[in-house]
């Protein structure tokens, strides 16, 4: 019985942080909106940290819906492309360390949204999780549902499908 | 873009009030034409909208947040639209990716209100106004 020892917590941690932040980084309409993530074991959070420029209606005031859908599909396509990646950086196949945009995995497709707006979006952070119901060789089918100061009362969800990328030996 | 009468006042209107919102001036959306129920708006090409750095294609959510501004816009441009509406739901389909580079230009229609609720379609298009980027269904509240 020699069961290999398990690695060192923060080595495991530094890959799986890295991998994440390489994914997230690279992407400009993210960093332009604000949207980090949170990690717990490979269970993503995204977090739409509020500034005024994400205000639709100055009157309410209110998030612009099309900053909620734009939150909930980079949501969906970034818990898929983190399933993908998880898999080639935990297995080996791709060094964390040197990720960047030319090596990273090809990221999904959306080929449709349809967001439900249940309440308004007020002018503080909000967070997402997405629900990945299907997610084949060519099509993915997600569930994203975004809530504010509370869990149990979201103020948008979504569902989408979305083109997942050809395998890297296809 | 659609040359409008200069002193189109419901165009000039539709202006002011997308200019009063934040997030649509952070886009750079202008409005380029307005009228019955309908309104055609464009948000100009912008290195920061990119959503996948490996093919330089603009992220789906600036697509469907242009469509969305313009879907409002157009229920309340309808003779019987609301003075102010808030979206209820939007399906977005992406049909291609955008060329990198372009602007986005989306034309809305507000085909339907009740006392309640304004139907709304809307397509987006880069240069290639022949196929369109993206197309939008979505219902918008109507309140008296």
């Amino acid at each position: 019985m020699n069961r290999p020892r398990p690695e060192p917590v923060q080595i495991v941690k530094q890959r799986r942080d890295t991998a994440l932040k390489a994914l997230v980084e690279g992407i400009p309409y993210v960093q332009f909106l604000g949207i980090t993530f949170e990690r717990h074991g490979d269970e993503l959070t995204s977090i739409l940290n509020f500034q005024d420029m994400l205000i639709g209606n100055p009157a309410l005031p209110a998030i612009h819906g099309g900053v909620t859908s734009a939150f909930l599909e980079t949501t969906a396509l970034i818990e898929l492309g983190w399933q993908n990646l998880w898999t080639e950086i935990e297995s080996g196949r791709l060094d964390a360390e040197t990720l960047s945009p030319k090596t990273l995995p090809r990221m999904p497709k959306t080929i449709d949204l349809t967001v439900d707006y249940l309440r308004t979006g007020l002018p503080r952070d909000a967070y997402a999780r997405a629900k990945v119901n299907r997610s084949g060789r060519r099509y993915a089918s997600v569930q994203i549902e975004a809530w504010q100061d509370n869990r149990a009362r979201p103020f948008a969800q979504a569902t989408g499908h979305f083109l997942m990328p050809p395998a890297p030996d296809a | 873009m659609q040359m409008s009468h200069p002193s189109d006042p419901r165009r000039d209107q539709a202006r002011q009030f997308i200019l009063a919102l934040p997030h649509c001036t952070a886009l750079g959306m202008t409005v380029d034409s307005v009228s019955d129920g309908e309104a055609t708006m464009s948000m100009p090409w912008d290195d920061k909208l990119v959503g996948d750095p490996s093919t330089g294609v603009i992220h789906g959510g600036a697509v469907s947040t242009l469509m969305d501004t313009c879907g409002g816009t157009a229920v309340m441009a309808h003779p019987r639209g609301p003075a102010t509406t808030a979206t209820l739901d939007l399906r977005i389909d992406y049909m291609r990716p955008a060329t990198p580079g372009q602007a986005i230009t989306a034309t809305a229609t507000c085909y339907h209100v009740t006392r309640t609720v304004a139907f709304v379609r809307a397509v987006a298009t880069d240069d290639d106004t022949d196929n369109p980027v993206a197309a939008a269904t979505g219902a918008f509240t109507v309140r008296r």
